[in-house]
């Protein structure tokens, strides 16, 4: 559980995007696209799950891709190479079905993008075509994008503040490559704010296109002992942990979702302003 | 012969609800022997049929009256490795204390009166003594058993039984928990105040003498299966994953924020510390009324621990219990539903929430129940609740608990479709041998049961480890 390798992807305005790689044969050997790990930085800690982004099971490595935005991956971002985190458990969570869909459409805002990546790259294994579009605040936030670009047919870039690639959102993207109607996609795959998927899924509900989304629940055993996790979907209560992370983008009830994964923000302040993060 | 049982001090409910500390305070030697001195010492005892791991009961308290304690422990540790966790948790009083010829209760009443012999306070006494004293027992040299090894998944009460029990006749034992610390349902779910970590940390550490390796943040069925187990070179292996998954009721509400599952609730202040926030990072909302739904030990302690984190926040300790039926028809244990009412939880019968009702932001601000009556009964031989029409009424609260049972977690059986299951999703074993359909693979704890006790997990556990034992002597 030793800290290998550690990259600042993106610092920029109060925003940072880390990358660190870690030792863990046993986890490396079986991760698949679209699960994750729980991470404890400290016995203190909480226990938080983040996307597998990268892993050789060579090497027996796995990477995390992360945005600084809470107490605990603020802790996470400043441990560095020879550190170790206190507990590291996974993959857990269900795999992508990465079977050959044929032209699919990929698409990641913010650090989303970082759990877009190692989907893409399997969904490009099992021979799909894809399509990408990712999206971030401003040039400077925007990651994997040579990554990305390598693995797909076309690959769409916006900034909201015209920064870098197109002014806007990626769902201005996404409608606009559905209208043009020249490619028939039958997939959709997105991961980024709450607001993004949401977004999502109302544009391709309307042409009735399969669409993936995977959910950052609240998570604390991540095993499906506490269902912290749940979320709402098609009028059925799921555990995002041991039924998901990925669910029909069409059926998620994205209100509930948002505010659910607001419970904690007052008690999360306190305790960042307590430790000047 | 002293009539009246010795009683055992306990902390003073109103200081002891400002932090976890542990409630029962345990025998001095005096009281234990004089406890033990009431016993009858029965031609034919009737309490080891009580216990589900038939420990000589009545041999120990007799050597405990002989102040032969170490002999006591080593009675106890023939059938039982965790005496100062049973000792702690077991309802004795709905097993060998029920079974104790002084029970004056009638046969229909679930629990034993109290005049039977304390058992249990006996049995903790002896147990702690053994912890205090370093006692151990030592490893049998079976040549043949020792060239095996066996994994153990989940480290709850079944598994370290299991472990234990192997472990002493020299079998190599590696046991795999998924969580970053041991113990199970002993560590997240039951709080300190009943079972404190220094005693489940004694008791665990025992398990490592005995020779019990333990590889924690490792999940079974995700980071390895069951066949790189046997790849790896494991001759068998125990399941004792527990029930794990949380039911809920189903009503419209049930995912506002700041409604809790009682698993929630209770790992996020017994396993990760957010009664110790923010020294520890976990966070836990708790607010001026708080209501727990339910009747069972889960829901004692959930009730519990919520008026000792309003305490410690500086509210006035509020929080209510709901339960459907009676108190008679409470699962929980007597001990446990007397503390709680000592320490102000109170209890509100014949209650059915309807709904809970949320406010702008999406957080619970009240639920709203019918009141029931009793009806005939039904298939647990309890009297069925019957919501009574237009009886509608409202609770306010700002955080809710729901203590309503827990069901199979699939984690592990879903990627191991060699393990034929039940239609709740309990694994099926041979009753006998406690064997799964998977070759090798046996199971006990609640991942079989349903929910049980700790001591009903053990009693598997241990029936378990000697049809192992069996199975690897004919290997």
């Amino acid at each position: 559980m030793k800290i290998l390798h550690k990259e600042v992807l993106a610092d920029t305005g109060g925003v940072r995007i880390t990358k660190i790689k870690l030792s863990a044969p046993d986890i490396a050997k079986k991760a698949a696209a679209g699960q994750f790990v729980v991470v404890m930085v400290s016995k203190e800690g909480e226990r938080i799950p983040l996307t597998v982004a990268e892993k050789d099971q060579a090497s027996g490595t796995i990477t995390l891709i992360f945005q600084e935005v809470g107490l605990t991956t603020k802790l996470l971002g400043r441990l560095g190479p020879g550190d170790s985190v206190y507990a590291l458990a996974g993959p857990l969570g269900h795999a992508t079905e990465t079977k050959n869909y044929g032209n699919v459409i990929v698409i990641g805002g913010g650090v989303g993008i970082a759990e877009i990546y190692p989907v893409a790259r399997a969904l490009k294994e099992t021979g799909n075509k894809i399509t990408t579009i990712i999206g971030a605040r401003t040039k400077d936030l925007l990651i994997l994008e040579s990554q990305l670009k390598s693995l797909s047919e076309q690959l769409y870039i916006t900034t909201d503040d015209g920064s870098y690639g197109k002014r806007g959102f990626v769902t201005d993207i996404l409608q606009e490559l559905l209208a043009k109607k020249q490619i028939s996609y039958s997939l959709i795959y997105a991961v980024g704010p709450i607001p993004m998927m949401e977004k999502v899924s109302q544009i391709t509900k309307e042409t009735n296109i399969k669409t993936i989304v995977s959910l950052n629940a609240l998570m604390v055993d991540a095993t499906g002992m506490c269902g912290c996790c749940r979320v709402t979907v098609g009028g059925n209560v799921k555990f995002s942990c041991i039924d998901g992370p990925e669910f029909d983008g069409h059926f998620v009830d994205w209100k509930e979702l948002q505010k659910r994964s607001s419970i904690y923000i007052d008690p999360e302040q306190h305790i960042c302003r307590l430790q000047n993060l | 012969m002293k009539k009246e049982p010795v009683n055992i001090k306990e902390l003073d409910p109103n200081s002891r609800i400002t932090g976890f500390n542990e409630v029962v305070c345990g025998y001095t030697e005096a009281e234990a022997i004089e406890e033990a001195k009431r016993c009858l010492q029965c031609n034919n005892p009737t309490c080891i049929e009580g216990c589900p791991v038939e420990i000589d009961i009545k041999k120990f308290i007799y050597q405990i009256t002989q102040k032969d304690h170490r002999g006591a422990y080593f009675t106890i540790r023939e059938k039982n490795n965790f005496a100062s966790i049973c000792g702690r948790v077991c309802p004795a009083e709905y097993q060998c204390r029920k079974a104790c010829v002084l029970n004056k209760n009638k046969k229909e009443f679930p629990f034993a009166s109290d005049g039977t012999i304390n058992i249990h306070f006996l049995e903790r006494f002896i147990g702690d003594y053994g912890i205090k004293n370093n006692l151990d027992i030592s490893v049998s040299k079976n040549k043949k058993l020792s060239q095996f090894k066996v994994a153990i998944v989940g480290s709850g009460p079944a598994g370290l039984c299991c472990g234990g029990e192997l472990a002493r006749e020299g079998i190599e034992v590696v046991l795999f928990e998924s969580l970053h610390k041991t113990g199970g349902v002993l560590r997240y779910g039951i709080p300190p105040f009943r079972l404190p970590a220094d005693v489940l940390d004694a008791e665990i550490n025992y398990l490592k003498k005995l020779g019990v390796k333990i590889i924690t943040n490792c999940v079974i069925g995700r980071t390895k299966s069951i066949d790189d187990l046997f790849k790896e070179g494991f001759s068998a292996v125990f399941l004792g994953v527990g029930a794990g998954v949380p039911s809920f009721l189903g009503i419209d509400g049930e995912t506002l924020g700041n409604v809790y599952s009682a698993n929630e609730f209770l790992t996020r202040v017994n396993l990760m510390g957010a009664y110790m926030f923010p020294q520890f990072h976990t966070p836990i909302n708790i607010g001026k009324n708080v209501i727990v739904i339910g009747g069972g030990n889960t829901a004692m302690d959930a009730a519990r621990v919520s008026l000792r984190l309003q305490k410690m926040k500086g509210l006035k300790p509020n929080t209510k219990i709901l339960y459907r039926r009676t108190e008679v028809e409470m699962p929980a244990r007597r001990p446990e539903i007397e503390h709680a009412k000592e320490e102000g939880i109170d209890f509100n019968f014949l209650i059915q929430p309807i709904d809970f009702v949320g406010d702008e932001k999406g957080f619970v601000k009240r639920v709203r129940c019918l009141k029931c009556e009793l009806g005939e009964p039904d298939s647990s031989g309890r009297r069925r609740p019957l919501p009574i029409e237009g009886s509608e009424f409202e609770v306010e609260c700002d955080a809710a608990v729901v203590a309503v049972g827990l069901k199979a977690n699939q984690l592990l059986t879903s990627v191991t479709p060699q393990i034929e299951l039940d239609k709740w999703g309990d694994v099926i074993v041979n009753s006998q041998t406690m064997e799964t359909s998977m070759k090798g693979v046996f199971a006990g704890g609640d991942i079989v049961g349903g929910e049980g006790t700790v001591i009903e997990a053990m009693g598997m556990a241990k029936k378990a480890s000697q049809a192992m034992i069996n199975y690897l002597s004919r290997q």
